[in-house]
C-alpha cells in the first residue's frame, strides 16, 4: 500500500443529537482517484467539511499528507495544498473568467502558468465572459483550473459533475484522468453517479449511516465479490441463512441470490446440499455492491 | 488498436484492458515492436483511470505479451510462438461445427449464446482463473423458472 494522504481514525461528528459521522476510517492512497460513496446524509460532506478544517470533529483524528492534523495551524498548512472543487457556486459571479484568474493568481507563489494555459485550452473556457454567465460546466471546469494551477496536490470535489451534461462530464473525467496521469494528483471524489466513479475511480469507498461499509481497489472488489443464485422447485429455503461466509442474502419465491466476497466455491458446494435446481455465478457490479451493502442492512 | 471499457461491468477493468489487447495481438492488429498508446493517452482517451491502465500494462508484461522500455513507452513483444492466427481459425471450426449441432436441436440464437456463455463460464471464472464446480448443468440448458438474476459479463 502507498504512501496515504488521508488518513482518519474514529472520526466522529455530531449535529446536537444527530450522530453524522460514528468513528470513520478512511485511507486515501496517494495517486488515486478515490471515489466516495454514500446516500444523502450518510455523512459525505460532513466528512469534507473536517478535512477541509471547516468542521472540527467531536473524536478521533484524521491527517493529511501524512501530518497529523491537530492545530489551527497545521490544518491551515495542510489546506494550502488542498484544492477543493464544488458544484462551482462560490466563485466571484460579479468577475470575468479572466478577472478571477488574475484575482487568484498571486496568492500563490507556486501558481503554474502552464497549467492556466492547458486547462484554459482543455475547457474552451472564454475569458471575457462573466462568470454569472457561465455555465454549470464551466463553472466547475473554471474551478478545477483555480485549484490546479496554485498547484494543489489534493483535489477535494464535492458532486462535481452534479448538473452536468453527458459531453461536459466526460470533459471533466477527462481533466481528471489527465490530473492522475501526469501531476500525480490525488482526487477525493464525492458522487452519486455511480457510473461515472466506475470510470475513473480506481478506489472506492462506501459509507453509510457515518460508518464505511465497504472500501478498496474497485477491481479487486469486482474480483472478490460473485452472486450465487439458486434456484429451487419449491420456495427457497429458509436454511440457507445459515450459510457461513455469506454478506448477503436474499429469498425470493423459488430463487434464492447470495452475496459473497470469499470461498465462492466453498460456499457454493454448502449451497448444493439445499438440492438446487441450478447454481449460477455471476460477476458482480458496483451498482449492486451499493444496494446490498447500503439498502440491504 | 481500438480500445474500448465496459465500466459498469463486473468484470475488473484492467482485465478488459489486457483481453483487448491480447485479442489485437493474436489478431495481428498491433504486430511485434509497435508501440502501444501511452498510459496517460488510453486514461485520456477513455476519460478513465490511468493506475487501471498501468496496472493492466503492468500484467501484460508480467505475461510477455509487451515490454514496457522507461522513458520510451509499451511495446508488443517478441512473441514466441507468433500470433495465433492458426488456432483461431482451428477453434472457428470446431466452434461453428457445435453450433450448427445446437441449431439443429432447435435452440434460436439468444438459447445458443447462453449456453456458449455458461459452458465458457464453467471453464473459466471471469477473472480468467479456473472455477471448477462453479455452474450446475443439471437443467441440461433449459432454465427452469428463468428468474435468476444476469448480469452481462
Amino acid at each position: 500500500m502507498s504512501e496515504a494522504v488521508v488518513e482518519t481514525h474514529g472520526l466522529s461528528k455530531s449535529y446536537g443529537d444527530k450522530a453524522a459521522l460514528r468513528g470513520l476510517e478512511l485511507n486515501v492512497p496517494r495517486g488515486s482517484i478515490y471515489g466516495f460513496l454514500g446516500r444523502n446524509g450518510a455523512g459525505k460532506t460532513t466528512t469534507m467539511k473536517l478535512l477541509l478544517g471547516m468542521l472540527r470533529p467531536d473524536a478521533g483524528e484524521f491527517s493529511l499528507f501524512g501530518e497529523t492534523v491537530s492545530s489551527e495551524a497545521s490544518s491551515v498548512a495542510a489546506r494550502r495544498r488542498i484544492g477543493f472543487v464544488s458544484e462551482g457556486k462560490d466563485l466571484y459571479s460579479f468577475m470575468t473568467v479572466g478577472q478571477v484568474i488574475r484575482f487568484t493568481r498571486p496568492f500563490f507563489p507556486g501558481w503554474r502558468r502552464e497549467l492556466e494555459d492547458r486547462y484554459l485550452q482543455l475547457f474552451r473556457l472564454p475569458l471575457n465572459q462573466s462568470i454569472m454567465k457561465l455555465s454549470r460546466g464551466m463553472r466547475t471546469q473554471l474551478m478545477i483550473l483555480l485549484a490546479m494551477a496554485r498547484g494543489a496536490e489534493l483535489l477535494v470535489m464535492d458532486e462535481p459533475t452534479s448538473g452536468l451534461d453527458p459531453i461536459m462530464t466526460e470533459e471533466v473525467l477527462q481533466a481528471l484522468a489527465d490530473l492522475a496521469a501526469g501531476e500525480n494528483v490525488t482526487i477525493f471524489f464525492s458522487s452519486h453517479q455511480l457510473a461515472e466513479v466506475e470510470q475513473i475511480c480506481d478506489h472506492v469507498c462506501l459509507i453509510d449511516d457515518g460508518q464505511k461499509v465497504l472500501d478498496g481497489v474497485l477491481d479487486d472488489l469486482k474480483s472478490q465479490y460473485r452472486r450465487i443464485v439458486l434456484v429451487f422447485d419449491a420456495a427457497a429455503p429458509a436454511g440457507l441463512a445459515g450459510l457461513k461466509g455469506v454478506d448477503h442474502l436474499r429469498r425470493s419465491g423459488r430463487t434464492a441470490s447470495l452475496l459473497a466476497h470469499a470461498d465462492v466455491e466453498g460456499i457454493v458446494a454448502e449451497a448444493r446440499n439445499f438440492a438446487p435446481l441450478s447454481v449460477d455465478v455471476y460477476p458482480v457490479t458496483l451498482k449492486e455492491l451499493f444496494f446490498d451493502h447500503v439498502r440491504g442492512q | 488498436m481500438h480500445l474500448r471499457v465496459h465500466f459498469s461491468s463486473g468484470v475488473p477493468i484492467y482485465l478488459q484492458l489486457m483481453e483487448q489487447i491480447k485479442h489485437a495481438v493474436e489478431t495481428g492488429a498491433v504486430r511485434t515492436g509497435e508501440q502501444l498508446p501511452t498510459i496517460r493517452k488510453v486514461a485520456e482517451d477513455l476519460a478513465m483511470n490511468p493506475n487501471t491502465v498501468a496496472r493492466a500494462y503492468r500484467e501484460l508484461e508480467r505475461e510477455g505479451v509487451i515490454e514496457v522500455r522507461h522513458g520510451s513507452g509499451a511495446f508488443v513483444a517478441e512473441v514466441g510462438t507468433g500470433p495465433k492466427t492458426a488456432a483461431i481459425a482451428q477453434a472457428s471450426v470446431e466452434l461453428r461445427r457445435a453450433i450448427e449441432a445446437g441449431a439443429m436441436l432447435g435452440l434460436s440464437e439468444p438459447e445458443l449464446r447462453r449456453v456458449f456463455e455458461k459452458e465458457l463460464s464453467r471453464i473459466t471464472g471471469d477473472d480468467g482463473e479456473v472455477v471448477s464446480g462453479s455452474v450446475n448443468g443439471s437443467a441440461g440448458g433449459s432454465e427452469p423458472g428463468g428468474s435468476g438474476e444476469r448480469s452481462s459479463g
